[in-house]
């Protein structure tokens, strides 16, 4: 009992480690006093302040198309490299891209922005494009590094999908690319929408990798938060933190639901597998 | 082995008539992976409206030799014709075959009805017509009341028949059958063994299966070819595999056997005596054999061909007749089998059918017995 109770504690502890300051976060965004750790009771008008700063809006606005074409762009190419490394068997350097590919996910990203920030410079000297920093060297820069979490879970569910199904519908007469779209896709498509969504939370958190490759003029909501704090946390900040925190929160935890469905529905394949189908 | 072929012996059978052209004709296929020989020079020739089986034990190279049929795997070395056409460089959307997986491989975000009209929407064939096939195929295999389900809402027994009705709906010519029954229990195996064949000979289709239950073969088959370690260890009727095995792998592999080694004493147009140590006895056979005397070989004897006796036969010459003691009876039933130690310390196996009620069987533990069988019952192998 005297154990358990201790066990109580650390995890209590682990938890209020975890959620306190973000629970302070939340708690201080609805201060009606200016000054951001003193409570002046409680009141909303920092929300509405919010919704009129026009630099705050934009830079959201900014976040939000980047975080959505990146997803987008990550998932169609995370998808064609997750299906290359699960399918066309044992083709020259195959463990190399293997490998290669979960290197963005460990790589520190202050590598990630400087190398892309000249990249991005050596090719518009090459050949004028990308013209200047902006949206597009963002969209780009996010889709390297989230491709490859998108790659990562394409592949393992791309790997536990039966073969024999793709075969299947091949033997009934499909050629391969509608057998892709007919077959394959349905199948994980559930894991497609939770890489978009993990895509999609990567883009909007990040703020290193586009400190480096932005320009004048495009500065993404992270950015924004990140330099203001330099002159003073304010409750408009605070506010602005506490809503995309439920964006990216949401995001998360539907990823994580479609994630466990998929889970159950790969256990039960496995299970009419075992008995028999 | 209680077991019989499903099937009426009929009509001159194709593979005896030299003007009949295999449907199938596979030419000195090999197939390796990396320096692994999973199919070895096989050749095969397999007609029109057959129900052949490949039998062999796990790894021995069934399923590569299937795929490579259906066109998921390409020989490394070797031809294969279907219908008279070379298959090689032709992709498996363009063969005239289909394939029932082992796994069923239906797909599991399609209704039993999509599932089975997948292949006649890759045709191009019209709305109308799909919902008719599908209809009549679903009605042939017993899922008239199923078609709206989902795989995972039936049995076991039930994805087997999806699986068959969806390989067979576009009327293949020829239909591959990767252990069809593998995945039933032993009750609804031997039920659908007989629904398969009468929906093969319904049909017409060319039928190759493969299995590693040789009686899954035996009752199923117009012919077998017994695979091991990816080669061809022999081709044949059912009868012709049990009967005449042509090496001690195929003697030991189908049912079982009582193999004695022996040496060639008498080597005549009409028979044959081996001497054996043993059986502790000479072991006369009434077919000539394509050996020299003094070669050695061994003998093979199925149980049910050896007769019990607790008095030495009459009129006995000494030629297949030894003796031993009972050491153990398995009852089954219908029939028993006994192991006998010989005097030579061999132990031979019998299965007797039991004509009389246990307890009343003359012959039981320890009894010293004779045991005898007639000339046609041993087949000499030499391989
Ligand atoms: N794609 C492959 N790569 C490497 N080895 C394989 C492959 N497919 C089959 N094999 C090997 O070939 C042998 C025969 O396999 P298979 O044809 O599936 O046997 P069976 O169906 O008779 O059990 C096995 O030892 C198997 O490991
Ligand atoms: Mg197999």
């Amino acid at each position: 009992m005297k154990q358990m109770g201790k066990l109580a504690w650390a995890l209590w502890f682990g938890y209020a480690f975890l959620y306190v300051p973000i629970a302070l976060l939340i708690f201080y965004s609805f201060n009606e006093s200016r000054l951001v750790t003193v409570w002046g009771g409680f009141s909303t008008k920092w929300y509405a302040e919010l919704l009129q700063n026009d630099q705050l809006l934009g830079a959201a606005w900014l976040s939000l198309k980047v975080a959505a074409m990146s997803a987008t762009a990550s998932v169609v190419l995370g998808t064609v490299a997750g299906l290359a490394l699960a399918r066309f068997g044992r083709f020259r350097g195959r463990t190399l891209f293997g490998g290669m590919i979960t290197a963005p996910l460990v790589m520190p990203e202050v590598i990630t922005g400087l190398s892309l920030l000249l990249l991005f410079v050596a090719l518009e000297q090459a050949i004028g494009w990308p013209d200047g920093r902006g949206m597009t060297t963002i969209t780009i820069a996010h889709t390297t590094f989230t491709m490859a979490y998108v790659a990562v879970i394409i592949q393992s569910r791309l790997v536990s999908l039966d073969e024999s199904l793709e075969e299947a519908a091949m033997d009934l007469g499909a050629r391969p690319a509608k057998v892709f779209f007919v077959i394959t896709l349905p199948i994980i498509a559930p894991a497609i929408v939770s890489g978009w969504l993990l895509a999609f939370t990567l883009s909007l958190d990040d703020v290193v990798v586009a400190s480096f490759v932005s320009g004048p003029g495009s500065t993404t909501l992270p950015m924004v938060i990140f330099s203001s704090v330099k002159f003073g946390i304010s409750p408009q900040i605070n506010a602005l933190a506490t809503l995309m925190m439920v964006v990216v929160a949401t995001g998360i935890f539907i990823a994580s639901l479609v994630m466990a469905r998929q889970e159950r529905q790969r256990k039960r394949d496995e299970q009419m597998a075992v008995q028999g189908g | 082995m209680a077991v019989q072929p499903i099937r009426k012996p009929t009509r001159l059978e194709p593979w005896q008539d030299p003007g009949q052209k295999p449907y199938v004709r596979i030419e000195k296929v090999t197939k390796t992976f990396g320096d692994f020989v999973a199919v070895d020079e096989v050749s095969l020739s397999i007609y029109r409206g057959e129900f052949f089986a490949l039998l062999g034990g796990s790894g021995s190279g069934k399923t590569t030799l299937l795929r490579m049929l259906a066109g998921f795997e390409t020989p490394t070395e070797g031809k294969i014709f279907i219908d008279g056409v070379d298959m090689a460089g032709i992709p498996p959307y363009e063969r005239p075959v289909n394939m029932m997986f082992q796994s069923y491989a239906l797909f599991p975000h399609m209704s039993v009805e999509q599932n089975v009209a997948f292949g006649l929407k890759q045709d191009g064939v019209g709305k109308a017509e799909i919902k008719e096939r599908v209809g009549a195929i679903l009605d042939l295999v017993q899922l008239g009341q199923f078609g709206k389900r989902k795989p995972h809402q039936l049995s076991g027994g039930q994805r087997q028949r999806v699986a068959l009705a969806r390989s067979l709906v576009k009327r293949p010519k020829l239909l591959l059958l990767d252990e069809p029954l593998g995945a039933l229990d032993k009750r609804l195996r031997e039920r659908t063994q007989f629904e398969l064949v009468n929906i093969q000979e319904k049909l017409g289709v060319t039928f190759i299966v493969v299995t590693h239950d040789q009686e899954e073969a035996m009752t199923m088959s117009s012919r077998i070819a017994v695979m091991n370690h990816g080669v061809i260890a022999q081709t044949g009727t059912p009868t012709e595999i049990y009967e005449y095995p042509q090496s001690r792998f195929v003697a030991e592999f189908i049912g079982s056997v009582n193999m004695f080694e022996g040496r060639v004493v008498e080597d005549q147009a009409d028979h044959v005596l081996i001497r054996s140590e043993d059986a502790g006895c000479d072991l006369y056979i009434n077919h000539a054999v394509a050996v020299p005397a003094g070669a050695t070989v061994g003998v093979a004897v199925r149980p049910e061909k050896i007769a019990l006796s607790k008095e030495p036969p009459a009129n006995s010459d000494g030629r297949n007749v030894t003796s031993g003691i009972v050491r153990e009876i398995a009852y089954l039933g219908d029939v028993s089998i006994y192991l006998v130690e010989l005097k030579t310390g061999k132990t031979v196996r019998v299965t007797a059918p039991n004509v009389v009620r246990r307890t009343e069987m003359p012959i039981t533990w320890d009894d010293e017995v004779h045991l005898s069988w007639r000339p046609f019952a041993g087949v000499v192998l030499t391989q």
